[in-house]
């Protein structure tokens, strides 16, 4: 039996091939072709410009992650309360938090962003008591519009996912925690947050993978992310798949350490069946 | 504080839901050391009973006392009552263990940390005196070695264990116990009810709701019969057993049978 347990504690083994399956003909094949692919690229494309932009792309991929995890937590934060009072609130937050999640999901993220940027960024200078407030120095700066369309998306997005998460929550175990004396918000603390985001887990893997890959399109309000480093390359060296490649590499890499940070904290509870 | 007040003691108890009247006017009290089984057919209000103690339902009307303290009601507009003061029902619930049917054990947390949840986090138990108690109480239902297991790794058996000795951890002045064994396959009913059998040798205060009529007569000093909502008849578990009087009891205990 607790064998049984520490085998589903272990890190995910059986997601791997073992061994002595993994070198089968047909794996072999398409290593091969995968390394010669990779050799080709190397070899016969061009990346001589690759040492110039270093440390530029170096700062555009710390922006890029700046974006996603500043806007992934504070989005998360608002998700919580959005998904709570969907399940539990009163009418007057329950028809306010579905209506922000409905519209924030039917519609472009790259719209929001532009309605703040272009909109809201341009309103505010006609404002004096803004001009001369202590945030106007970062509201004449483009990242706060990018971060705030970020987090507004990805908090819709998880609002439901949180409504769904926290409903999903077995009754018995809410009736548990108040039968032996937890007020509710300890109970909240204690049992029905940490089981909720526990159920969610998974799909909150994806939706941060999703949310990585919404961030380029704060290079379009002129936020220099990874993104916008390699369309500078593009534009200096007149290269196009050298640069696209490499940037598709990037972003792949940034996922899999992702995936792989998400799944240390799903298997540290071990679940069977579902 | 004196052995003789009463630890439980329900007055008159009404429960409606909407116009289903399900208990109607229900009266009983648990003596400390008392062993109380409730039996009946299913919609006879059992469980509704065990729950209105310890305000998981709330009563229409009627009041309930744990050892000696009245529950505190207000009328909540809509011709039904809630607790005028919801920390007094927080402080009453933890004298009282509760066990459910479908065992309700956290399953985010491992055994030991069901355990110790209410005592460091509802009572404000030190962590390393709640590990010391909860390692005890594991001991005793058998279960140390799953100690670090989570809940969906054990057997029902073992979960309802495992509840058993959650329940005792808040070191309750009364155990309510709703269907203990219902859930479980035929062959994990013993290892519950062996559990459930030592806490009433030991003269532990008991209101258990039970299908397992045996169990009931061998371990209740007082049993009480519910029938649609009133209690049809009452008394030490051999004149309920051995001589019925009223005629639902009788046909009651012959189906069983």
């Amino acid at each position: 039996m607790s064998n049984e347990t520490t085998h589903a504690l272990a890190f995910s083994p059986d997601d791997l091939p073992q061994a002595e399956s993994f070198f089968k003909p047909h794996r072999i094949v398409l290593i091969a072709l995968f390394v010669g692919l990779v050799l080709g690229i190397a070899i016969f494309m061009r990346w001589d410009w690759l040492p110039r932009y270093m440390p530029r792309l170096g700062s555009g991929i710390l922006v890029s992650l700046a974006m996603l995890f500043s806007t992934s937590i504070l989005g998360f934060l608002l998700a919580i309360p959005l998904g709570l009072v969907q399940v539990t609130g009163p009418w007057f937050l329950k028809g306010p938090a579905r209506l922000f999640c409905t519209v924030i999901r039917g519609t472009p993220l790259l719209l929001q962003l532009w309605l703040l940027y272009y909109g809201l960024g341009s309103l505010f200078p006609q404002f004096p008591t803004i001009r001369q407030s202590f945030l106007w120095p970062y509201l004449r700066e483009a990242w706060p519009y990018g971060v705030a369309a970020l987090t507004i998306s990805f908090a819709a997005y998880e609002g439901e996912v949180m409504r769904g998460a926290f409903a999903g929550v077995p009754q018995g175990e809410l009736e548990a925690a108040r039968a032996y004396g937890m007020g509710r918000w300890t109970m909240f603390r204690r049992i029905w947050l940490p089981r909720a985001v526990h159920r969610a887990l998974p799909t909150l893997t994806g939706e941060t993978v999703l949310q990585l890959k919404s961030t380029p399109l704060v290079a379009t309000i002129t936020v220099i992310d990874v993104y916008a480093v390699i369309s500078k390359v593009r534009q200096e060296t007149f290269l196009t798949y050298e640069p696209l490649l490499l940037l598709a590499l990037i972003y792949l890499c940034l996922t899999g350490l992702l995936v792989l940070a998400f799944r240390y904290f799903e298997n540290r509870i071990p679940t069977r069946g579902a | 504080m004196t052995d003789t007040a009463e630890a439980v003691a329900v007055s008159d108890l009404h429960k409606r839901f909407g116009p289903l009247e399900v208990l109607k006017g229900v009266s009983l009290s648990a003596k400390r050391g008392d062993v109380i089984a409730i039996i009946g057919g299913s919609g006879s209000g059992k469980s509704t009973l065990l729950r209105c103690i310890n305000m998981l339902e709330l009563p229409s009307a009627g009041t309930v006392s744990v050892h000696g303290e009245e529950i505190r009601m207000k009328p909540d507009g809509h011709g039904g009552l809630v607790p005028a003061d919801r920390k007094q029902v927080q402080r009453i619930r933890t004298r009282l263990g509760m066990v459910f049917q479908s065992f309700n054990l956290w399953q985010h947390m491992t055994i030991i940390e069901n355990v110790i949840e209410a005592p460091v986090h509802v009572l404000g138990s030190s962590k390393a005196e709640a590990m010391e108690t909860a390692e005890a109480l594991l001991r005793r239902v058998g279960l140390y070695e799953k100690k670090d297991a989570y809940p969906a790794f054990l057997s029902g058996g073992q979960q309802q264990r495992a509840a058993i000795a959650r329940a005792l951890a808040i070191q309750p002045l009364v155990m309510l116990f709703d269907e203990p064994t219902s859930a479980l396959d035929p062959e994990l009913v013993g290892e519950v009810l062996s559990v459930i059998g030592d806490l009433a040798r030991e003269k532990r205060t008991m209101i258990l709701v039970t299908h397992e009529m045996k169990f009931a007569r061998s371990v209740a000093n007082h049993i009480v019969f519910l029938h649609n909502g009133i209690i049809e008849e009452q008394g030490p578990p051999e004149d309920i057993f051995g001589a019925p009087k009223s005629e639902r009891l009788k046909k009651f205990i012959s189906s069983i049978h």
